[in-house]
């Protein structure tokens, strides 16, 4: 439900729409009626549930060294095995996928917001369109690796001294990942944007004397929500994945911090004998990015003007 | 990412070093130590061979040995470019065919350890055909001490006052002072003889350019045919080497990159290596590839590459420009009992056995000079500050007053046991990282660990680097010439790391203690060696009993596997691992 | 078109200028430096350093660094690298072949398949078909390369032992039979890459199929009574590729910059490989001059798709 709403409140900013009640509850009503949808959502709360409050609920510590347990395949003690250090898979799963969920989803919102913004004003406005572009054209040739270095390096200490490790290298990483990421989303937006806005039936919104704003949000936004969706779902599972690529040159998390990317790239040295240690982050990512696409999916479907209109 | 060590290049050894061949585990095959590379006498004939695949999983860049940036350089260009003498297995210098090894009992060596002639087997060619002479060995020494030539290998040549030619087949090389260590000059994997013919053109600010950077003429087995920068080098036989029977593969193909995991299934999996570079992984990793391998057998060698903790001195958060500096003292860590305790809650022999296979990488050792012969001391084993015991480490904090708080963090005076410990982006360390903090965390400290990537870490520009040393802990591995007495200086208070040199010094942990530069100062005047080992000793045990460095594991050198077909290969924990390359086989 | 065209170019040069300084800046602040490799090694002592930094032109001032830069750039002259102490451009070069070989053949595989399957998973929404396709697409982007690469070795390297995983580059194609040794190295590194590619663009395809399906022209077109395959080829599938051209050329830069972590897995010398290791020895000058080319193939390739914008779709008008 609170991710549903937060999606709806990215695409739609808040005070722009102001539909009758009716239209929200018949877009739940249509949202309801979507088996996959309703499959994501509750597999996405689940998840959600799980690492929140999983950890205060299992006992078992992530950090509990016992090297008689070392590699252990799943088992009633350790549901998901244990990693060479004979750490508990489900205990750093579980805490994981706080900080992997959090980090895919923050992200993306960001993202999302800032490319949809960006790409409207360019699409919908001819006289932004050239610096926006320009500006866009600036950002994708931002080198991520050479800058995220560096603003790790400009600003680790501060954040850390203000926020803890923990949450300061967050707010790091999902600032970074989300102001590297929107520029695709703004060229998808602005390229849907330039197609809608010579439509008849834009045409006949301005005749009937809609305001710009009521135009882009209301008639020309709907139609572009599928491809903003799609470049969420895909943005989720890159953005678990880039965080895991950080650890791996010292810009991410305290080394002992577990995230889902962490536990599968720790992983992969031991695929061929230890394969549960890398199959159940995997699966985990896999099912929270397939889980946000079906409920995208049904989000579009329930949105679809031609379906509620 | 880098497995390997701090320090991998400029080792040169001296009076004795341990060399232990290891077995790949229990099962396969143990690889023995063959005799020493010979000039003369193979049991095969040359060109005989097809193609020998090496694998290192960092790709060479430039080919120059006193340009070369890292061990993958330095020995992918071993094949071409030799010193006078390599460094045999057991530390000592062995002939290549280009030099008699002089010693004091041939006169080779003066008594007094200033000066020593090298007389050149007659008749040496380059591959190019003209003829090798002392010339080249005198612009090679020209070449490295000109300081607008910015060699790395620039600090070898400090102790040298001249090398001359006396004829076209001798050399003396003279030092400025009795030099212990009297094959600094020459010998071992970073004094490469270069062609004068080729770089006298390219000395000093020009040496950059120099096309010979990637194609060096050289004296050894092999010729670079083709070169690609960063990713793999071709090489086909020399056509004037000086053993007509070597070498016996027709054409060798040096491939670079990848991570070492990989690169150790080539050789122990699927066969695509006949040799691989460099395999410190996980022993669990390690044992599933190797143990029954039908491909590859492994083989380590130890020369005296110590994986360490350096706790720090000054204090890492003070403000402004005396953050880190020694006039500032280290809030807890400059109370002795507090070092002891930490060092008390040490679990290495966990370490050694769960991350290093007890043997099968590296040992648990509590000597931060290791591998030396008689310099390594004896006497650190018994001592309380080796011993894992952390009720002493309790007993130790509770005695001096550090009382644990509500969240099990000690603390005294409003002053709390928390560190921050660093080390490089490493698999192993990140693990070595956890046991510690749950070592340490046990007995009252709380832990915040911190990795950096190896390139940021082993600057003296970064405040993330080891240089900096903004941080409680750190730990990395670091190794000592044959003679110690530069790498023991690391500790003296003339070599503080600080900001008015720029942090670039070596003593790291900003230690101070006058009984101890006392130690060094000696060492560097005393030229008999059994006096020696025992000051080496006696510094030793100051830095231990102090705490002032937790040594953890003495590593292996070499780590790497090869082709049960390839016959040849010596292990060396002193030169190259391409030194014998010359009498590889199949 | 064509003064827009022209327009834009001329906009390009500054754009470019920008983006370069602000490229470099980035690159002048990280930290780290060329010199790290002998950070730790006590026998390099602090003039040795100096003189090196001299010697690299490092102990200049930024902007004076930036300026030489620049005017070298524009003069095709990419500098020298730190650690090869060789031509930036003979690097590039040097990796550019094997680059388009396999990140440039695994784009243009990925979006050929893509098209296809995202059509019919779009036509045929929730069969089992694009079951099957949304499944593979989703392993596609929430596995990460590292890992589906490293899979691939198991199975076909270690476990059959039909595949060779150390990609191979003095292998020169002269006959069928060296042909054969290309393509069976080329395969891993181009299929892990391809899912990617292919997973990416399938799901855009997919998404604005659908988007378009219901629209009134294709009932229109239906009820004209053209056949069902003419009305989502010749209506449906040229409305839908405005997305995908701009998905494309958005990734053709990216295709220069290579692909790091496959290309380390498979050992294939491409640009990114270059890259990553050049941002890691702080190799400034190499860093400089991918980024450089790789600026200005966006800025171009997102003109292209501007253009291309007009040609799907004629109603859309530049000012």
């Amino acid at each position: 439900m609170t991710t549903a709403q937060s999606s709806i409140a990215v695409v739609a900013p808040a005070g722009l729409l102001k539909p009758p009640r009716s239209l929200w509850s018949d877009a739940w009503t249509q949202f309801t009626h979507h088996k996959l949808a309703m499959a994501g959502l509750a597999t996405l709360a689940l998840l959600v549930l799980a690492t929140a409050f999983g950890p205060f609920v299992y006992a078992t510590k992530i950090n509990e060294i016992d090297f008689s347990q070392s590699l252990k395949g799943p088992s009633a003690t350790h549901f998901f095995g244990t990693d060479d250090l004979g750490q508990d898979l489900f205990a750093r799963a579980l805490l994981g996928g706080r900080v992997s969920i959090a980090v895919g989803l923050v992200a993306v919102a960001i993202s999302i917001t800032l490319g949809t913004l960006v790409g409207a004003l360019a699409g919908f406005f001819a006289r932004a369109d050239g610096p926006l572009m320009r500006f866009t054209d600036l950002f994708l040739s931002l080198p991520q690796l050479p800058l995220l270095l560096t603003v790790i390096y400009l600003f680790r200490d501060q954040l850390r001294a203000k926020f803890g490790p923990e949450l300061g290298i967050f707010l790091i990483i999902v600032v970074v990942i989300g102001l590297l990421n929107w520029m695709p989303v703004a060229r998808l937006v602005r390229a849907s944007f330039l197609s809608y806005k010579q439509k008849e039936f834009v045409e006949a919104a301005r005749c009937v004397g809609a305001k710009n704003g009521r135009i882009i949000f209301k008639h020309i936004m709907p139609n572009v929500m599928s491809q903003i969706l799609v470049a969420a779902t895909v943005g989720v599972g890159a953005a678990i994945i880039t965080e895991s690529a950080l650890s791996f040159l010292g810009l991410g998390f305290p080394p002992d911090v577990p995230t889902w990317g962490r536990l599968l790239f720790d992983a992969k040295d031991y695929l061929d004998f230890a394969p549960h240690w890398a199959f159940f982050p995997g699966l985990l990512i896999f099912l929270t990015v397939l889980s946000v696409n079906y409920i995208g999916d049904g989000l579009r479907d329930a949105l679809d003007p031609r379906k509620t209109g | 990412m880098t497995q390997g060590s701090a320090v991998r290049r400029g080792l040169l050894a001296s009076a004795a070093a341990a060399l232990i061949v290891a077995s790949a585990c229990s099962s396969p095959g143990a690889t023995t130590a063959s005799s020493a590379p010979s000039a003369s006498g193979a049991a095969f004939k040359r060109g005989d061979g097809g193609d020998l695949k090496i694998l290192y999983w960092q790709a060479p860049t430039i080919l120059n040995p006193h340009q070369a940036t890292g061990t993958k350089d330095n020995d992918a260009s071993r094949l071409v470019v030799e010193p006078l003498a390599a460094f045999g297995p057991d530390g000592k210098p062995v002939s290549n065919g280009i030099a008699e090894i002089p010693t004091v009992q041939n006169g080779g060596v003066t008594a007094d350890f200033t000066s020593v002639t090298w007389k050149l087997t007659p008749g040496l060619k380059w591959s190019d055909g003209t003829p090798f002479t002392a010339d080249d060995i005198v612009f090679t020494w020209q070449y490295i001490s000109d300081p607008t030539t910015a060699s790395p290998d620039l600090a070898t040549m400090e102790t040298v006052k001249s090398v001359e030619a006396v004829n076209a087949t001798t050399i003396k090389v003279s030092y400025k002072a009795p030099q212990p260590n009297y094959y600094q000059f020459g010998v071992g994997p970073n004094q490469g003889i270069l062609q004068k013919a080729q770089f006298k053109d390219f000395i000093g600010a020009k040496a950059k350019d120099a096309p010979g950077n990637l194609k060096p003429i050289g004296t050894g087995p092999y010729v670079v045919s083709d070169f690609k920068t960063g990713d793999v080098v071709q090489y086909a036989m020399n056509p004037n080497f000086r053993d007509p029977n070597k070498p016996y593969f027709k054409t060798v193909t040096f491939k670079g990159g990848g991570d070492a995991t990989s690169s150790a299934r080539a050789v122990f999996q699927t066969g695509d290596a006949d040799y691989s570079w460099n395999l410190q992984v996980e022993p669990a990793i390690i044992h599933s590839l190797a143990d029954n391998s039908t491909k590859g057998t492994l083989f380590t060698a130890y020369g005296s590459l110590v994986e360490r903790i350096l706790v720090q001195f000054a204090d890492p958060n003070a403000a402004g420009d005396a953050r880190g500096e020694p006039t500032t003292k280290h809030p807890f860590f400059s109370d002795i009992k507090v070092r002891r305790a930490l060092a008390m809650a040490t679990d290495r022999a966990t370490v050694a056995k769960e991350l290093y296979g007890d043997g099968l990488t590296g040992k648990a050792t509590c000597n931060i000079l290791a591998g030396v012969g008689d310099a390594e001391s004896k006497n650190t084993a018994a001592l309380d500050v080796c011993k894992y015991d952390p009720a002493a480490a309790n007993k130790e904090l509770d005695d001096a007053g550090w009382v644990k708080g509500s969240d099990g963090v000690r603390a005294k005076g409003g002053v709390k046991l928390k560190v921050i410990y660093q080390t490089t982006v490493n698999s192993v360390r990140q693990k070595t990282q956890e046991i510690m903090k749950k070592n340490w965390e046990a007995v009252g400290f709380s832990v915040e660990l911190k990795s950096v990537n190896s390139g940021v870490f082993f600057t003296n520009t970064d405040p993330n680097g080891a240089n900096h040393f903004w941080a409680d802990l750190e730990e990395y591995a670091n190794n000592s010439d044959p003679d110690a007495t530069s790498y023991m200086l690391g500790w003296t208070s003339q070599h503080i790391a600080q900001k008015s040199n720029n942090w670039n010094d070596t003593n790291y942990s900003r230690y101070a203690n006058p009984a101890y530069d006392t130690i060094l100062a000696q060492l560097q005047k005393e030229t008999d060696a059994k006096k020696r080992a025992d000051l080496f000793v006696q510094a030793n045990d100051i830095l231990i009993k102090d705490v002032v460095v937790i040594p953890l594991i003495w590593r292996t050198f070499a780590t790497s596997g090869y082709s049960k077909t390839l016959k040849g290969v010596v292990p060396n924990g002193w030169d190259s691992e391409m030194w014998s390359i010359a009498d590889w086989n199949k | 078109m064509g003064r827009y065209v022209l327009r834009r170019l001329l906009i390009a040069i500054p754009t470019l200028l920008i983006i370069s300084f602000v490229i470099f800046m980035i690159l002048v602040l990280a930290p780290g430096d060329p010199l790290s490799q002998f950070g730790a090694d006590p026998r390099v002592p602090p003039e040795v350093r100096e003189n090196i930094k001299h010697a690299l032109g490092l102990d200049q001032p930024p902007p004076i660094r930036y300026v030489n830069w620049v005017t070298a750039m524009l003069r095709a002259d990419f500098g020298y690298s730190f650690m090869s102490h060789s031509p930036v451009l003979g690097l590039i070069q040097q990796r550019l072949p094997t680059t388009l070989a396999v990140v440039g053949v695994a784009y243009v595989i990925g979006a050929l398949l893509a098209i296809p399957i995202g059509m019919v998973s779009a036509v045929k929404r929730y069969s089992l078909f694009d079951h099957i396709a949304t499944g593979f697409a989703f392993i596609g982007f929430s596995v990460p390369t590292f890992f589906t690469g490293t899979i691939l070795i198991l199975v076909f390297s270690v476990g059959l032992h039909w595949l060779p995983f150390i990609y191979d580059s003095t292998l020169k194609v002269t006959d069928a039979k060296s042909l054969g040794e290309q393509l069976k190295q080329s395969i891993m590194p181009i299929t892990v890459l391809a899912l990617f590619n292919t997973a990416t663009i399938a799901r855009f395809m997919r998404a604005e199929m659908i988007e378009h399906l219901p629209l009134d022209y294709v009932r229109t077109a239906r009820a004209k009574g053209l056949l069902e395959r003419i009305v989502i080829l010749r209506h449906v599938l040229r409305n839908s590729l405005i997305p995908i051209v701009t998905l494309v050329a958005l990734g053709i830069p990216a295709v220069f910059a290579g692909a790091v972590i496959t290309e380390q897995i498979f050992r294939v010398p491409g640009i990114g490989e270059l890259l990553i290791r050049s941002i890691t020895d702080s190799d400034t000058p190499v860093v400089a001059a991918i980024l450089f080319v790789f600026a200005v193939l966006v800025v171009l390739f997102n003109l292209i798709a501007d253009v291309l914008y007009g040609v799907l779709d004629p109603r859309i008008r530049y000012s």
